[in-house]
């Protein structure tokens, strides 16, 4: 029966009376609009995969482009904090372990290549007495290697977030905690000189599974990879996002009692997104080494968590595009920033958390609904796109002001 | 009024005690649950009325006895609670603001969805949920996102949320609070069409409300369950008019 | 005996700081939900000013005493100003002030950096607390002695403001129910901002007690700032009782295991031993139960 609820209370802006006489499925079917925003975003995909993979490295040059090839790694962590911070709300200020993990995984392989069969990394000798520990043995092997970047993050991570989301550990506690990780993890790299090249990290390495890495064509590949990861994660995420997964993992964040007492445990919903998070700041540590031909505890810190945060905040934490723009937007400047104006640069970061924070929570992704409002209402009054979209990707801290639907 | 006294399903709750640290807010309770009516619970501010439902769905940890279905609640963690089929309400409308009214009926549809399932995208309309769009007159609102529903609306999507989960038991904490006349009303139609084959607990200040649609009412005062009955039961018991209903119905008349 | 004397007199030593340190994080986190990532930077802001007055004074017993409320007072006008100008917009958004504190944080460090050097400056301690104190057969630092006593005259004062002035009712009554004392005419924009004052000053005044064991440095805050924090969320929030014994078990554990292991070690096992105790009790030590959704 049709209730007598919509005659006398739809809210004085909408609901003309005649709607509540069509046939619900013809209404409930999800608007043309909003089909093509989803579909869009594919778009977006596909010129930001044009650019990433045909026009950069045709166009830059060899040192410029391994330089975005590092931002396309740090922007994979950074992807992966935009889905457990923006969609998760879970502050997740501890990246940089993960990224370690998987740093640290492909530099042991890359160190044992370079040292060839048998062979014991160099600073094992120059710090220590020139025995390899056990546990660096297995790194031997390319297959393993890569099952270990992808998988020791997933269990770590796992064991952890079940630990602390299970006790509903959240909000400030969850980012305190995941922060004093990162601050122990690289405490602990400077502690073992011996073991993982202390302060100094891994570096020195020549080959990439039998490539050589001085090879330009070879650098480009490995900038192919890293980019290429980047785009395959985009799509996923897209799905993700879009899924029903994409919507409970939303509805979490604004209402994480609500949603125990519509049957789901919150802890399961959030450990998803932290362990995929936490998988993507790997597979990102694991590229940067080729690329940057090093790792150290300085890139797997506290600081070095913080900045991988950097680029979410800017580019907008709950926005497909935002993490992985405002990342290589950062990572570019600091490269440029630091060029020029080296002790400057602690103020430009220091000024992009304040400001971002104080006056666009949503990020640079968050003006783009109200120019896309403005543009629509002046353009095409009649057509303007409905909101959902919009309000999710503005985050929780400021709404958008509804729109009419079509 | 109280036709369908005996369904299948009933909560029994035996000599039910939460204590906070020395301070017994709900204090050896029993209380029977029956399908098939609205069950209001009332009593003044501090009664005990929403620990008590807290201790039921989960939310505090009480003592003594709470069957449904040969389950003990108070042994049970508050989503295990849901997936047996009891669903609440908080006083604070919670919705889920920036998904559409559509997404959040379906968010209380998926609990037993697989994970797998979970990771496509929604292409049709369930058909619980396009049912409970209808039951609570919000078909026409389905797209609209649910933090521009008007007070009552957004109740009326909490409990169509209840629905859609198929919750066999519902407390609802407060969920007339702020309404309009109209909507009043409105909701107590609702509640009466839904209530046939399910248990339905009010807990209500509104008297008003109370008079028209009540099956049953328990009156908690101090932690304690101070009576039981009928409308008409309840209203002649000297101990409730003295510590509620007396004040209650002056300030209902005044305010 | 040593093996116990000292870690144990140490590590109380540390606890004392991390307790300053930790006293303004958990009345701004209990009573407003915020978290100041730049208290860390106060500590340090309080350490320079005991190497000023040093640089004014002279090594004189005079300018210790000085500094005292010089810090309390720059590093606690700091925090109002950082109250005023960023967190009183986002009190409905903890977790942003974190992220915004983090940047204050790095702002304040290159200031330092740019200001003082890199480098750290030394701050001797004066005469009277150049001496030692056979404790057991351990010769104690009166500079440690100094901190604890520094520490607990501190805590004494913010008890006593809490429970005898009316502002402490006040800060009370906004910790435990920020509504009801608003409606009962208490300003809380106010007890705000006196709470920030109060809170920066305190970790200013730790600032002085550091610079007298290891010197000044533009980053010594952010070694403070986690464990810190980790002493706030064991206490329980809004704990001071649970404050104060938190921080002196974390320091004391500390010392206990840097003695028995290596400084970076003992960290790596405090950590652990810190999530192990949250995932256990993840209301922290003390707590109010409440009825609460939180």
């Amino acid at each position: 029966m049709t209730s007598t609820a919509t005659e006398t209370s739809g809210p004085p802006d909408a609901a003309e009376p005649e709607t509540s006489d069509e046939q619900p499925s013809k209404s409930l079917t999800p608007s043309l609009a909003r089909r093509m925003s989803s579909y869009g975003s594919l778009v977006g995909i596909a010129i930001l995969a044009f650019v990433l993979l045909v026009w950069a490295p045709s166009t830059l040059t060899s040192f410029r482009l391994g330089n975005l090839g590092r931002y396309c790694a740090m922007a994979l962590a950074s992807m992966g904090i935009g889905l457990a911070w923006g969609r998760g709300g879970m502050l997740v200020l501890g990246q940089g372990v993960f990224f370690g993990i998987g740093g640290y995984a492909m530099a042991m392989h890359m160190k044992l290549e370079a040292a060839g069969p048998g062979g014991v990394p160099d600073f094992m000798t120059l710090y220590g007495d020139g025995t390899m520990p056990g546990w660096w043995e297995p790194f031997r092997s390319g297959p393993f290697t890569v099952f270990a970047i992808i998988a020791m993050p997933a269990v770590v991570s796992f064991v952890l977030g079940y630990a602390i989301l299970k006790r509903r550990v959240k909000g400030a506690y969850f980012a305190i905690l995941t922060q004093a990780m990162a601050v122990a993890f690289s405490t602990l790299l400077v502690a073992t000189i011996t073991q993982t090249g202390g302060f100094n990290g891994l570096n020195s390495f020549s080959t990439f599974f039998g490539h050589n890495l001085f090879d330009p064509q070879v650098q480009k590949n490995v900038y192919r990879l890293a980019a290429g990861l980047v785009i395959v994660f985009l799509v996923i995420l897209w799905q993700l996002y879009r899924s029903r997964y994409g919507e409970l993992l939303l509805a979490t964040r604004d209402g994480e009692e609500r949603i125990r007492f519509l049957g789901y445990d919150p802890a399961n919903v959030k450990l998803v997104a932290f362990m995929v998070a936490a998988v993507m700041a790997s597979i990102g540590g694991a590229l940067f080494v080729p690329i940057a031909g090093i790792i150290s505890p300085l890139d797997v810190d506290a600081s070095a968590s913080i900045f991988l945060l950097a680029g979410v905040a800017l580019g907008g934490r709950a926005s497909l595009f935002g993490p992985v723009l405002g990342a290589i937007a950062v990572g570019y400047g600091r490269s440029t920033l630091s060029e020029n104006f080296p002790t400057q640069w602690s103020y430009f970061l220091g000024a992009l958390f304040i400001l971002v924070v104080l006056l666009l929570p949503g990020g640079v992704a968050s003006l783009w609904p109200m120019l896309r409002a403005r543009w629509s209402s002046s353009s095409e009054p009649s057509r303007s796109s409905s909101t959902g979209d919009d309000a999710v990707e503005s985050g929780d801290a400021d709404r958008v002001a509804p729109a009419a639907t079509s | 009024m109280t036709a369908s006294f005996l369904g299948q399903d009933y909560l029994e709750i035996r000599n039910l005690t939460v204590d906070f640290d020395g301070f017994k807010a709900v204090d050896g309770v029993d209380i029977t649950l029956h399908q098939g009516r609205l069950h209001f619970l009332i009593g003044p501010n501090g009664a005990g009325k929403t620990t008590l439902v807290d201790a039921l769905t989960g939310l505090v940890s009480g003592t003594g006895e709470a069957t449904f279905r040969h389950h003990d609640l108070l042994s049970m963690r508050s989503h295990e609670i849901v997936r047996l089929g009891i669903g609440r309400t908080f006083q604070t409308a919670s919705v889920f603001e920036q998904l559409s009214v559509l997404e959040n009926l379906d968010i209380a549809a998926g609990l037993h969805r697989s994970a797998l399932r979970s990771l496509r995208a929604r292409r049709t309309v369930p058909e619980p949920v396009e049912q409970a769009l209808d039951t609570i007159g919000l078909t026409a609102l389905a797209h609209r996102p649910a933090g521009i529903l008007a007070h009552g609306q957004k109740q009326w999507l909490e409990i169509g949320m209840l629905l859609v989960q198929d919750a066999q038991l519902m407390f609802l904490d407060e969920t007339v609070a702020g309404m309009s006349g109209d909507e009043r009303d409105e909701t107590g139609e609702l509640l009466k069409r839904i209530v046939a084959d399910r248990t339905i607990v009010v807990i209500e200040h509104d008297m008003e409300f109370l008079r028209r649609y009540a099956d049953f009412v328990t009156v908690m005062h101090t932690g304690t369950v101070l009576a039981e009955g009928s409308v008409a039961d309840v209203q002649a018991d000297q101990r409730v008019q003295e510590v509620y209903l007396g004040t209650a119905t002056e300030a209902a008349t005044h305010g | 005996m040593d093996l116990l004397t000292t870690p144990f007199l140490t590590g109380t030593a540390n606890g004392a700081i991390l307790l300053m340190a930790a006293l303004g994080l958990t009345l701004t986190f209990g009573q407003m939900g915020v978290i100041n990532m730049a208290n860390g930077e106060f500590l340090m802001v309080g350490a320079y000013m005991a190497y000023l007055t040093q640089q004014v004074l002279g090594t004189s017993g005079l300018s210790i005493l000085i500094a005292l409320p010089v810090a309390f007072i720059i590093a606690g006008l700091l925090g109002l100003l950082l109250e005023v100008t960023v967190i009183q917009w986002m009190y409905e958004r903890p977790l942003d002030t974190l992220l915004a504190t983090v940047g204050v944080a790095l702002v304040l460090q290159q200031l330092a950096q740019d200001i003082f050097g890199a480098q750290g400056d030394p701050v001797t301690a004066p005469s009277w607390l150049g001496g030692r104190l056979s404790v057991f057969g351990y010769e104690w630092p009166h500079r440690q002695l100094f901190t604890i006593v520094l520490a607990l005259t501190a805590l004494g004062a913010l008890s006593a403001l809490l429970k005898y002035s009316s502002f402490g009712r006040q800060i009370r009554a906004t910790v435990q129910n920020r509504q009801l004392a608003e409606t009962l005419g208490v300003s809380t924009r106010n007890v705000d901002r006196l709470t920030f004052f109060l809170g920066s000053g305190l970790a200013g005044l730790g600032g002085v007690a550091i610079a007298l064991i290891s010197g000044t440095n533009p980053t010594l805050g952010t070694a403070y700032i986690i464990p810190a924090f980790l002493v706030v969320v064991v206490g329980g929030v809004g704990q001071l009782k649970g404050t104060v014994i938190a921080a002196w078990v974390v320091g004391v554990a500390t010392a206990f295991l840097t003695d028995r292991t290596s400084g970076s070690t003992a960290q790596v096992i405090i950590f652990a031993l810190v999530v192990i105790f949250l995932v256990i009790r993840p209301q922290g030590l003390f707590t109010v139960r409440t009825r609460s959704l939180a």
